[in-house]
């Protein structure tokens, strides 16, 4: 997939992006009601939406949803892979479906990902099978609190 | 924030985007057999909830330049850890923040928030400022670059009901 770089999006398409990260209308007619703020027709928009996001520019277009509202449980987990064995390890921990996205990051807890499963017991099951497979212990940490955020990328 | 059977459809065929066409909101009442106004009402309620917490467009962060992700971690004071909490998340810089538990020795640190850059130069400027605003409540801090994304899958809810 083509990743374009930020100096890469015109004029329209950073409006875009900085208008249409929240807000987008629930109206029988959307894409109108949004081009008609910003200046544009419907199928202008529409199209740019559709490039942006087949470029991959906007990895999703659509409701995001408070995944505790959705009754699933989550929790952020690491481990301290041996360098040798990152590669196997990467492998065994990303093979498991609960496994929803996994980052190497520099430190000696090298691998952190997070697993998310429809039912509290089901993290700890999980973590727990990763211990067995790897030999390796896991590192919980449950999210006690969110602070919730407003964050928005200026494009 | 309950849910019931027909807002799980609705989500669940929802969660991987909307259609770009014209009445997006009909696409998926097509698809579930619901009337376009059902489809839209049920939304707009469940973002009343807060079970829908906004909708609109992810950018990528690479895409946009933000090469540079570090996890800062910080070590505070538990007395006024939500306080400060709250004061972090709602800097702009921050996209994540949240209190987890500590796991001593190895792991003095209960906030973690995540912050993006255009480059790691950029992250420690903003990581200084919220350094900044935690002051003496905080005994140590670091960060932790993300090096290789190993796996990202979007949430997905299983179809159908539980």
């Amino acid at each position: 997939m083509k990743r374009k770089a930020a100096h890469e999006l015109d004029a329209t398409n950073r409006r875009i992006l900085n208008a249409l990260q929240e807000g987008f209308p629930l109206v029988p007619r959307p894409y109108a009601a949004a081009a008609a703020e910003l200046g544009l027709t419907e199928a202008a928009l529409i199209g740019r939406l559709k490039a942006m996001r087949e470029s991959g520019v906007i990895t999703r277009f659509g409701p995001f949803f408070d995944a505790a509202a959705l009754g699933g449980a989550f929790c952020l987990c690491t481990m301290a892979v041996p360098e040798e064995r990152f590669e196997a390890v990467a492998e065994a921990v990303n093979a498991r479906p609960e496994v929803a996205h996994n980052y190497a990051r520099a430190h000696q807890l090298n691998m952190w990902f997070v697993l998310a499963t429809e039912t509290p017991d089901r993290i700890e099951a999980a973590a727990s099978a990763i211990e067995a497979g790897t030999g390796i212990p896991v590192l919980r940490f449950p999210k006690l609190h969110e602070f919730f955020i407003g964050f928005r990328v200026a494009a | 924030m309950s849910i019931d059977a027909v807002d799980r459809r609705i989500i669940a065929a929802t969660q991987g985007g909307l259609a770009f066409e014209a009445a997006p909101y009909a696409v998926v009442a097509d698809r579930l057999g619901l009337s376009e106004a059902e489809v839209i009402d049920r939304l707009a309620s469940m973002q009343a909830r807060g079970v829908i917490r906004r909708i609109g467009a992810a950018p990528n962060h690479y895409a946009l330049g933000l090469t540079a992700n570090g996890m800062t971690v910080w070590d505070v004071d538990d007395a006024v850890a939500v306080v400060l909490g709250e004061k972090v998340g709602a800097l702009d810089d921050v996209s994540h923040a949240y209190l987890r538990p500590r796991n001593l020795p190895q792991w003095p640190y209960n906030l973690f928030a995540m912050v993006h850059g255009t480059t790691r130069a950029e992250v420690e400027e903003k990581r200084a400022r919220i350094a900044v605003l935690l002051g003496e409540a905080c005994r140590t801090h670091d960060v932790l670059y993300s090096t290789r994304i190993l796996k990202k899958t979007g949430l997905r809810l299983v179809e159908g009901d539980r």
